[in-house]
């Protein structure tokens, strides 16, 4: 990951101004930098968003593709997660520099994406244990400036919220054999139900206290952080320790705490602008990466 | 030309083009803080970014390094959606490798690396939407963000493409156009000099015809400079406004 050389009287500045609740960019503790959301940036895909967060800049691209179910799950689709650890972010990742990242980023997506609730994986089946819609999840990173995961995450759930589906129907004629009709309507599509996908809020232990979204100064100040999934009603639903440092049972609960609420409270603003956006409808002016 | 008809008889192309005309290029200089350089241009439809890192010290081993000039690194990636089918990797196949090579050679001409001996430049592109002219766009786009890094240059490098339909030559290509199969030009143009920095044909096409295609290309190539110079400028205007100047 891109880091960057902090001297120890930098560290101390941080850490001491964490103690404060106040960090060097103004916020305090539990505040989020100004986050920039649009959706529908690259028309070749089923969905789309870009996100950008302090200077961390994240673009996903959804795109459908028919295949069959897995065998243990004949009547469910599935999704498919790729990240790509670019070189525009920076040059460590050029070549196979970003594989080891992604793979673990991808990793930790399928893992909160591992449960029944968070996206109805049904309503993807077409014909069962035949046909079914596989949704290719490909995350871009185009540059890092701290807080990877809850970036992505909420580039993910404004991808899925914008993915339209193709509707097809399924002829049988007297024969049995089966022939996929495709909508002529290309307005006529299934939407996903985004209510319940998980955002990750990432805490970072920095002395004695926690932040959320840390920078890239943060993190290196950091020894241990928390991922936690909320759900937009708060509830849990994965958890991982990362970093090179140990937690304390204690600060772990008082960490989950923090990202439950904090993690409501991104949902909902999360939601209201991405409603706010749909409603505009396409009369939209695109800005994309020209603003 | 079987099927699809990409010229009509009215010299209009499948996208309401005339012949030699452009699609709309919308640039932007600029895009990413943390590196040295970075642009973001839009030509129709295809959509690339490009970031330049340097020149810096020689990264990994040292043996690369060049006693009298900089060593010009190039990558090319495509996003695994940029395309109508989806790609499984976004780099390291031999098409990505093929362009990293071509860009490369491109950039060696125009860039002025016998200011930065022992040292490195790396430019790295990434085709966000693929819809024709690749190559093209990752040149204009490199270029910008080459000028956004302030490396000297020798002159701007623009590039387009052009093809050859119905005793015609098309400029600036487009996914159909290119899919139809007909002959292909890329054409990399150092524009105050009229020197050409890359020239790539694919597919046969009869000798006579070779200089208006090129002729084609050319002109194509020095409309886009025109648009890139108008980007440049309007960029300087405004940073130097930030600046207080």
């Amino acid at each position: 990951m891109a880091s960057v050389a902090l001297s120890e009287a930098e560290k101390v500045y941080i850490v001491h101004g964490v103690q404060e609740d106040l960090r060097v960019d103004g916020r305090g503790c539990e505040d989020y930098r100004y986050v920039e959301v649009e959706t529908d940036v690259v028309s070749n895909t089923s969905g789309s968003a870009r996100v950008k967060l302090g200077h961390t800049d994240i673009l996903v691209g959804v795109k459908a593709e028919m295949g069959t179910p897995k065998l243990e799950k004949p009547n469910e689709g599935y999704l498919e997660f790729f990240v790509d650890c670019s070189a525009n972010a920076t040059p460590e990742f050029e070549g196979r520099g970003g594989d080891d990242l992604g793979t673990e980023i991808a990793n930790t997506l399928y893992r909160i994406f591992n449960n029944k609730s968070s996206v109805d994986l049904q309503s993807l089946c077409i014909s069962p244990r035949e046909h079914c819609w596989i949704l290719y999840v490909d995350v871009l990173l185009l540059e890092c400036g701290g807080n990877l995961f809850d970036t992505i995450c909420i580039a993910v759930k404004a991808a899925l919220f914008n993915t339209r589906i193709p509707r097809v129907r399924v002829l049988e004629d007297e024969e049995g054999s089966k022939d996929i009709e495709l909508s002529d309507d290309p307005y006529d599509c299934i939407r996903l139900s985004v209510d319940n996908v998980p955002c990750i809020v990432t805490l970072c232990k920095i002395g004695y206290r926690h932040v959320v979204d840390a920078t890239l100064q943060e993190e290196a100040c950091s020894l241990a952080s928390l991922l936690v999934s909320v759900t937009s009603t708060g509830v849990v639903t994965c958890m991982r320790k990362v970093g090179k440092g140990s937690l304390d049972p204690e600060s772990i609960f008082e960490m989950m705490e923090t990202g439950k609420r904090v993690g409501k409270v991104l949902h909902a603003s999360l939601q209201s602008v991405l409603h706010k956006e749909e409603s505009l409808g396409p009369k939209r002016q695109k800005v994309g990466f020209l603003g | 030309m079987a099927g699809l008809e990409l010229l009509s008889d009215q010299g209009y192309r499948v996208d309401g083009r005339r012949a030699g005309e452009l699609r709309k290029i919308q640039a932007r200089m600029g895009v990413f803080a943390q590196a040295d350089g970075s642009a973001y241009i839009e030509q129709g439809n295809t959509k690339a970014l490009a970031v330049v890192y340097g020149p810096h010290e020689i990264r990994g081993s040292r043996a690369r390094a060049l006693p009298d000039r900089a060593l010009v690194n190039c990558q090319y990636s495509s996003a695994t959606f940029s395309t109508g089918e989806r790609k499984r990797r976004p780099h390291g196949d031999r098409k990505s490798c093929e362009m990293g090579l071509q860009l490369r050679q491109t950039f060696e001409a125009a860039i002025l690396t016998q200011l930065h001996p022992r040292s490195q430049i790396d430019i790295y592109v990434q085709v966000l939407q693929a819809d024709g002219g690749t190559y093209a766009a990752c040149v204009n786009a490199a270029t910008l963000a080459v000028l956004d890094a302030g490396i000297p240059m020798r002159d701007f490098v623009c590039a387009c493409s052009a093809g050859f339909v119905d005793n015609t030559a098309l400029a600036d290509l487009s996914h159909v156009e290119e899919a139809a199969g007909g002959p292909q030009l890329a054409l990399a143009l150092l524009p105050a000099s009229g020197q050409i920095a890359l020239l790539e044909m694919d597919a046969r096409l009869h000798e006579d015809h070779l200089e208006q295609v090129l002729e084609a290309a050319a002109r194509a190539a020095r409309d886009v400079h025109t648009l890139l110079d108008r980007v440049v400028r309007q960029h300087v205007r405004e940073a130097s406004i930030l600046l207080g100047d």
